[in-house]
């Protein structure tokens, strides 16, 4: 049997406005004593709730309501479902959609296989393994916007570093970012080499835990280095591998930076606009923010359905 | 079981964390409050007359801040204006300006519409002449009508009546216009020799633009004929230029519905898609957008573009170009061109005075021939572009001066601009939601540009029904 709680427990019968309750008090000081005892963690805390509160807690609430808002001549009126079926109804939209998971489909065999291969090169190798991680590192340490302008020189179709080594080799030059049907591919092979950086050393890390003896145990048993990356590495690394492609796809599904500086945005017949892009579209462009919010909100319906769902997967896996 | 304790705590902390909450949004109200409500309002110390007829109130000290100062980069610009402020004190000792520069361009139309949202604009904000269903749907200007008469602006009569006209709404004046332009033909005059044109004749047609392109991109060493816009908005904007050039329209004369999915419309994508890939002569790069092109003319990598006038000023300041190099003829197809520009409005809530003081401002700056912007003998003496058919938008007597004055101080050959000049081509407004149908056509320009077998019917389709769709959400 539990003791009674504050919730539970009886006031005292004095009449209503003559003095407060007597629980009501104890409750008050309780309070009171553990606010004073807690006032340096309340100190330190409340910076933190209010950056929270200020940049994230607060613009979310505010961006629901502003999904089903609209504003025209200074009046903010409710717009019931209008916003979104603004938003089904743009062809903008399923193309945005097409192009983000062809992004995120292209970010994951390239994003998440080729750390993974380096960070197995790289754990194999005795000498100079530090410098070779710090190189591969490197390229997370550039701010994005200069490593986008650099892929951006690469990419020229006329002067460009890639149709140069093209031509050496008598290839044929290409488009690039320039033509519909690479310009993904493109601005994924960017983001891969800007991104892979912090995935490797995690990656490293995770292999670096694995203890020598199953190796040496699947050496004796005959393994192959294919079948000791398959039967022991695979599995012993398997809940970071899951965690980072959790991460990876709730964050290449995001992806703005690299479209827009590198295709400005839209990209050859709208090639590389994303979703994130489209909503930076309708609220920056067209000044409708009220469909930006209600696309935000879509979007924010498919990566927790999406999370859902993973965590239920791995849920019953663990089991 | 949990215990009572642990819920006790539970309950304590809820309330803790029920307070902090509190006194966060609190605070954020309250820093709501105070954006909403603009700068510090110092305007009515003076208390001045609050009827938009009576002249400023000397004895009112009003502040006011402006927008698209020059930035310290352009030194004799910023100059200028200095001396400008310097100059209207003397007129205005009551009035003080906060000039705030931003680098690069006055106006990109994210941050602008980021500004309007945010109720962060200065007191007299720099916009252009689509800005302003934007401006009123934020409530973020000033019904100004009645305090502009031809007492506070007195060459108002003067003043072009569709430059007027683009700032009103049902009937209301929100702005005074700064500069405006009217697009043409760009030629570089050395590559039109090298590749033996005449660059005293541009090409007035698009065939002809097609036969002098495919002869400039014939010169090799990467010289392309004609150069175009496909993204920043800057693509739709041409197509909408090159659109009312053959005569045709992007938005139907209700407003209400896309009109550029015609015959018209297909010849505008199609005649740059056969530039681009039968003829080659566009250059590969493509996706560029405003200061692209001007890039390249000025290192005589590009032949041709469409262009406003004020490019020119700006290839020779900043990008170190010569203006002998350029020249420029009308709107090829010439039956009709985009005008548009640039105005200041006056941010909503301002005190009369503070409105008053802005109009004066506004009219000793930009609207006055022989002061301000329109000091012709000044902009020589400090080495700027005079000379430039922009902003030209005086009629009557102020027109008749202010060219008397810009033709005496010319620091350019203006013989150069004489095809333009002397074809005047009809002006025509840009749509409603121009930046919002610009950003969609330039899918459809991009398309044509970067995509061999593009489907120009599925482009012109796709991007109707999108415009269709922003025209019906205004």
């Amino acid at each position: 049997m539990s003791a009674p709680t504050l919730s539970t427990r009886k006031p005292s019968p004095a009449p209503r406005g003559h003095h407060r309750p007597a629980g009501r008090d104890s409750a008050r000081e309780e309070f009171v004593r553990a606010l004073r005892r807690n006032i340096s963690a309340h100190g330190f805390l409340i910076g933190a709730v209010l950056c929270f509160s200020f940049f994230s807690w607060y613009p979310m609430v505010r961006g629901f309501f502003l999904a089903f808002q609209k504003t025209e001549d200074g009046r903010t009126t409710w717009a019931g479902w209008s916003n979104l079926s603004y938003v089904f109804n743009d062809p903008a939209f399923w193309q945005a959609w097409r192009n983000t998971l062809l992004f995120t489909v292209l970010a994951l065999v390239l994003g998440f296989a080729v750390p993974f291969v380096i960070a197995v090169v790289l754990n194999e190798l005795r000498h100079a393994q530090g410098y070779l991680r710090l190189l591969v590192y490197l390229p997370v340490m550039l701010p994005p916007v200069a490593s986008v302008l650099l892929f951006k020189y690469f990419y020229d179709p006329g002067y460009g570093l890639f149709n140069r080594i093209f031509e050496f080799f008598h290839l044929p030059a290409q488009q690039w970012l320039q033509d519909p049907d690479t310009s993904m591919l493109s601005v994924v092979i960017a983001a891969t080499w800007m991104n892979m950086g912090g995935a490797t050393l995690i990656y490293l890390a995770a292999l670096q835990g694995i203890p020598g003896e199953l190796y040496e145990a699947a050496e004796l048993d005959g393994a192959g280095l294919l079948r000791k990356i398959w039967h022991v590495t695979i599995p012993q690394t398997r809940l970071i591998l899951s965690l980072l492609l959790l991460m990876q796809i709730i964050a290449t599904m995001q992806v703005f930076t690299e479209p827009f500086l590198l295709t400005n945005g839209a990209g050859p017949e709208g090639s590389t606009t994303t979703v994130v892009y489209l909503i930076y579209q309708y609220a920056f462009n067209f000044n409708n923010y009220g469909s930006a919010a209600a696309l935000g909100l879509v979007l924010l319906v498919v990566l927790a359905g999406f999370s859902a769902v993973y965590v239920r997967l791995s849920r019953s896996s663990e089991d | 079981m949990r215990s009572a304790g642990f819920r006790r705590s539970r309950t304590r902390r809820t309330s803790a964390a029920a307070l902090v909450t509190a006194l966060a949004l609190t605070a954020l109200a309250s820093c709501g409050t105070s954006s909403s409500n603009g700068e510090e309002d110092d305007s009515g110390s003076g208390s001045g007359s609050s009827d938009p007829s009576a002249p400023l109130d000397p004895k009112a000290e009003v502040t006011l801040s402006i927008d698209c100062m020059p930035p310290a980069a352009k030194a004799a610009e910023l100059r200028e204006w200095n001396e400008d402020i310097k100059a209207f004190g003397k007129i205005y000792p009551n009035v003080r300006i906060n000039g705030k520069s931003t680098p690069g361009q006055c106006l990109e139309p994210p941050r602008f519409t980021a500004m309007l949202k945010g109720k962060s604009q200065p007191d007299v904000f720099y916009a252009y002449f689509t800005d302003l269903q934007q401006v009123l749907d934020n409530d973020g200007a000033e019904d100004i009508s009645a305090y502009v008469t031809e007492t506070s602006v007195p060459a108002l009569k003067d003043i072009q009546p569709q430059v007027i006209d683009v700032a009103r709404k049902d009937g209301k004046l929100y702005a005074l216009p700064t500069s405006n332009y009217t697009m043409g033909l760009m030629i570089n005059r050395k590559l039109f020799t090298q590749a033996g044109l005449d660059p005293n004749t541009p090409p007035s047609t698009w065939e002809e633009v097609r036969a002098a392109s495919k002869k400039i991109a014939a010169l090799g060493k990467g010289v392309a004929g004609f150069g175009e816009y496909s993204a920043g908005n800057n693509g739709g904007w041409h197509f909408a230029a090159t659109q009312y050039g053959l005569g045709g329209d992007v938005v139907d004369a209700s407003g209400k519905k896309a009109a550029f999915n015609d015959e018209k419309g297909k010849q505008v994508l199609q005649q740059l898609h056969d530039m681009r890939w039968e003829d080659n002569s566009m250059g590969q790069t493509q996706l560029l957008k405003w200061g692209d092109l001007q890039k390249r003319i000025s290192t005589d990598k590009l032949g041709m573009f469409l262009a406003a006038p004020d490019d020119i000023a700006y290839m020779v300041q900043q990008l170190g170009a010569e203006y002998e190099n350029f020249g420029l003829g009308p709107i090829p197809g010439g039956q009709g061109t985009l005008f548009g520009g640039n105005n200041y409005m006056i941010k909503k809530g301002s005190s009369p005075d503070r409105i008053k003081a802005a109009i004066a401002w506004l009219n000793f700056k930009n609207l006055s021939p022989g002061k301000g912007q329109f000091d012709w003998a000044r902009t020589k003496k400090d080495q700027l572009p005079v000379g430039l058919p922009q902003p030209n938008f005086f009629t009557g007597r102020s027109k008749a001066a202010d060219d008397a004055a810009r033709a005496a101080n010319a620091t350019m050959p203006v013989e150069n601009f004489k095809a333009f000049t002397d074809n005047p081509v009809q002006g025509k407004a840009e749509p409603p939601k121009a930046q919002e149908i610009y950003k969609i056509l330039d899918v459809a320009m991009s398309g044509v540009l970067t995509n061999e077998d593009a489907d120009i019917d599925k482009l012109l389709d796709t991007a109707e029904q999108q415009v269709n769709q922003v025209l019906a959400n205004q």
